[in-house]
């Protein structure tokens, strides 16, 4: 076994299997293909630029914040540089990274179908993304948007002078891009499921998928037709959201935070089911208390729904109903709370090993208890109105968005690398990269959290010279986070051709994605599986140590 | 689900679904395509009620904030043409009805005439439609510059005080919600133009329409929201 883990070619006597990476080479054959396999490369790549892209314009901002003096960019160039910042990581990056990469690629092999029920409205979906993210890139070389992601009224309606209708266009497609891949996921959860495969049986990362893609059904369209109102205001003046003509800046605060309160579960959700995945393989053992695992995914998708008011506590809203939204947004805790809980009990007694997919666990439950935590400081209106719109804020949600989402999606991708390529990355490399990501991470947004505490405002391109060693500190950070993050692309990209060829299951996992070939032919299995086993059933899989293979 | 289906014959049902062309690949059975498929357009519709339903959430609270306001812009909308494409929506949702009941008995010149006739049914509300906005257009109606709302007046012909800049937003608000309806309209007639034509070809037959079933779901939807809309919008405080 050992040998034909660590050899890096194909021996020649051995005829190549026919599987979805070698069954067909044209450019067609790519850019007009139903497989959903396909589509999650496709997505791999059109994320990965925007990813990068993201990023470009957070190096900006942390290089800005370096000094105290506004000295890299003017003030009007710094709203475009974190208004571009976050509309790209939000709706390109952080919204479609987990669900349409690692959900497209393994909803139907998890389930044992062929295909998502909607191949067609699947490639669809990608092409709307596309579509979305150049309208995105035309309005971005032209200037950009400066309202901040969150375009609120009337700044955004009646005051800004740049391009909110072509962004707000770019918005709208990329909403109908993640509503089709939710609705597909749906049906497909349902309606397509291998015989023997119930609900109780249903790996976690596929509940958390279903959960996820309830909020993307439910919520996405609100924030379409908000933005379309936003867009109607715009063009003819109308008065929807304008004081001035009658109308009410707060219920647009009201709908886009009824929809972009979710959205942060339509991020986090599916990293939450990436992580059970992980802890249960590298614990070998059942996840702890897995029905209420399954049931917290649905139940933060409910709650999340219930809370969005407590991003307005100081916006002008009732003390009795921010007193209300306060309260449940501590209920969202709960089913948070559980699936920490529940994943620290199943590493009890557990036979833990350490490859990279486990210690970007390790740093998901770390850093997102600590996003976690300040939420529920966040949740309390005293603490809340002293922090609003300040650094303390940003430190917050890039703990739950950056540390939950990003730690889960890289741990995923790893560990399902070999099923996707066919190849194993290089370990040291990648465990150097983890540890790159956890370091550099903390310590470019632990220093926000005091910075916000002792009352740096975001969105500022100047602040007094006494907060300046903290902000050194997160830009240098910053700048060991951007190392953590290149890393893998690079090593990634190397592995695809020089990796050690994988087996079918290197991780000796227990998920039916795990029991066809890697990588899996076109349509997934030679013949439809039938499941009769739990899901995690580790206690009944030989307790193989696990080599991982080493690239020298 | 599919045991049925054995004891009424193995070899035969087999022997059809491989043969079925409208079978995906990927699906198992026929029903399965089915019951996919369907619930893929409930969904769909879900989304389309979220979607209306921050419009509906701006006309209630808007309502309740310019209460007078509104029910003097209500009152400047005709009523005759909103009933009478209230009448010809219901009449369509007929149609639509028929034709499925058309597409299930094998009947296709019947399908296809029920079809044909469901797409003139919307052609005929949009064509009201626009008189109607037309006219909105020649009372000055229309938000914007040349927006003009002087007419104040209740049924017994007295003065109602109305800020003419909230009768602004109610047509801001009736234009924005009767125009994504009529956007939908005409995105349903394109729809079943594309399902009459196919019918006619003998697309769909006995066990294989779900299209014609889906589309019906769809044109449905777009009828229940006119029938929310018209009385939101026309019949403000219009009892005498």
């Amino acid at each position: 076994m050992a040998s034909e883990v660590a050899s890096t070619t194909i021996p020649a006597n051995q005829t190549l299997k026919l599987n979805y990476l070698n069954n067909g080479h044209t450019l067609k054959s790519w850019l007009l293909t139903t497989d959903h396999k396909r589509i999650a490369l496709l997505y791999l790549v059109s994320v990965s630029i925007f990813f990068f892209l993201g990023g470009i314009f957070a190096m900006l901002i942390r290089l800005e914040l370096l000094t105290p003096e506004g000295d890299l960019l003017t003030a009007d160039n710094y709203n475009k540089a974190f208004t571009q910042h976050g509309m790209i990581m939000v709706f390109f990056f952080l919204i479609p990274v987990v669900p349409a990469i690692l959900g497209n690629f393994l909803v139907p092999l998890m389930i044992g179908a062929k295909d998502l029920a909607f191949p067609r409205i699947n490639l669809l979906s990608w092409y709307l993304y596309i579509i979305a993210g150049t309208l995105f890139l035309h309005c971005m070389m032209n200037g950009g948007v400066d309202t901040g992601w969150t375009f609120y009224s009337p700044f955004s309606t009646e005051y800004t002078n740049t391009n909110i209708i072509e962004a707000g266009i770019a918005v709208f497609i990329a909403g109908f891009s993640s509503i089709f891949t939710g609705l597909n996921f749906i049906v497909t959860i349902h309606r397509m499921r291998a015989p023997g495969l119930t609900w109780d049986r249903l790996p976690l990362f596929l509940w958390a998928n279903y959960a996820t893609s309830l909020i993307m059904i439910l919520g996405t369209p609100v924030i379409a037709i908000t933005i379309v109102l936003v867009a109607v205001e715009r063009a003819f003046h109308l008065g929807i959201f304008d004081p001035r003509l009658g109308g009410d800046p707060l219920l647009f605060q009201h709908l886009f935070w009824f929809y972009s309160h979710p959205a942060v579960y339509i991020m986090i959700l599916p990293s939450m089911g990436v992580i059970s995945e992980l802890i249960a393989c590298f614990a070998r053992k059942r996840i702890f208390g897995y029905k209420f695992v399954a049931m917290s995914s649905v139940a933060i998708a409910v709650f999340g729904f219930l809370v969005w008011a407590h991003h307005m506590f100081v916006a002008g809203i009732s003390l009795y109903a921010a007193m209300i939204f306060s309260f449940l947004s501590f209920s969202v805790g709960v089913p948070s709370a559980v699936k920490v809980f529940n994943w620290t009990a199943t590493l009890y007694k557990g036979s833990i090993s350490y490859a990279t997919p486990m210690l970007y666990a390790f740093g998901f439950i770390g850093l997102f208890t600590i996003g976690g935590l300040t939420g529920l400081m966040l949740a309390t209106i005293g603490i809340d109105v002293h922090v609003t719109d300040t650094y303390f804020v940003v430190a917050h949600f890039h703990y739950v968005m950056v540390g939950g989402v990003l730690m889960g999606y890289l741990g995923g991708l790893h560990f399902w690398w070999p099923k996707i390529t066919g190849r194993m990355y290089p370990e040291a490399w990648a465990k150097l990269s983890a540890l790159f990501v956890f370091v550099g991470f903390n310590l470019t947004f632990f220093p926000q959290f005091i910075l916000g505490y002792v009352g740096m405002p975001r969105r500022y391109w100047q602040y007094p010279p006494e907060f300046q060693v903290l902000n050194v500190l997160s830009t240098a950070g910053a700048s060991v986070l951007a190392v953590g993050y290149l890393l893998p692309m690079i090593y990634l990209l190397w592995s695809l051709r020089y990796g050690p060829i994988a087996t079918d299951n290197p991780w000796n996992a227990a998920g039916l994605e795990w029991k066809t070939s890697s990588p899996p032919p076109t349509f997934n299995f030679d013949e439809t599986p039938v499941v009769t086993w739990e899901a995690y059933n580790y206690d009944e899989i030989p307790d193989v140590p696990l080599e991982v293979p080493v690239a020298r | 689900m599919h045991d049925s289906q054995s004891t009424a014959g193995p070899a035969t049902v087999m022997q059809y679904e491989t043969e079925n062309p409208a079978l995906r690949h990927h699906f198992a059975d026929a029903q399965q395509q089915k019951n996919a498929a369907s619930l893929g357009m409930w969904l769909f519709l879900v989304t389309e009620i979220m979607f209306f339903g921050g419009m509906f959430c701006a006309y209630l609270i808007y309502r309740l904030m310019h209460f007078n306001a509104f029910a003097a812009g209500s009152q400047q909308l005709n009523i005759w043409m909103g009933g009478v494409n209230t009448a010809v929506l219901i009449v369509s949702s007929v149609t639509v009805v028929l034709a499925v009941k058309a597409a299930e008995a094998g009947k296709r010149k019947v399908l296809v005439g029920y079809l044909v006739v469901t797409v003139l049914l919307g052609m005929t509300f949009l064509v009201i439609k626009g008189f109607e906005y037309a006219e909105k257009f020649e009372k000055h109606h229309v938000p914007g510059p040349t927006f003009n709302f002087t007419d104040k007046f209740d049924d017994n012909g007295k003065q109602i005080p109305v800020n003419s800049k909230e009768a602004e937003l109610f047509f801001s608000l009736y234009f924005a919600m009767t125009g994504m309806h009529a956007l939908h309209m005409i995105i349903g007639c394109g729809l079943f133009t594309g399902l009459a034509i196919l019918a006619w070809k003998g697309h769909y037959t006995p066990t294989y329409f779900t299209p014609i079933e889906n589309g019906g779901l769809y044109w449905h939807l777009v009828d229940i929201i006119w029938i929310y809309l018209f009385p939101l919008l026309y019949l403000i405080s219009r009892h005498s």
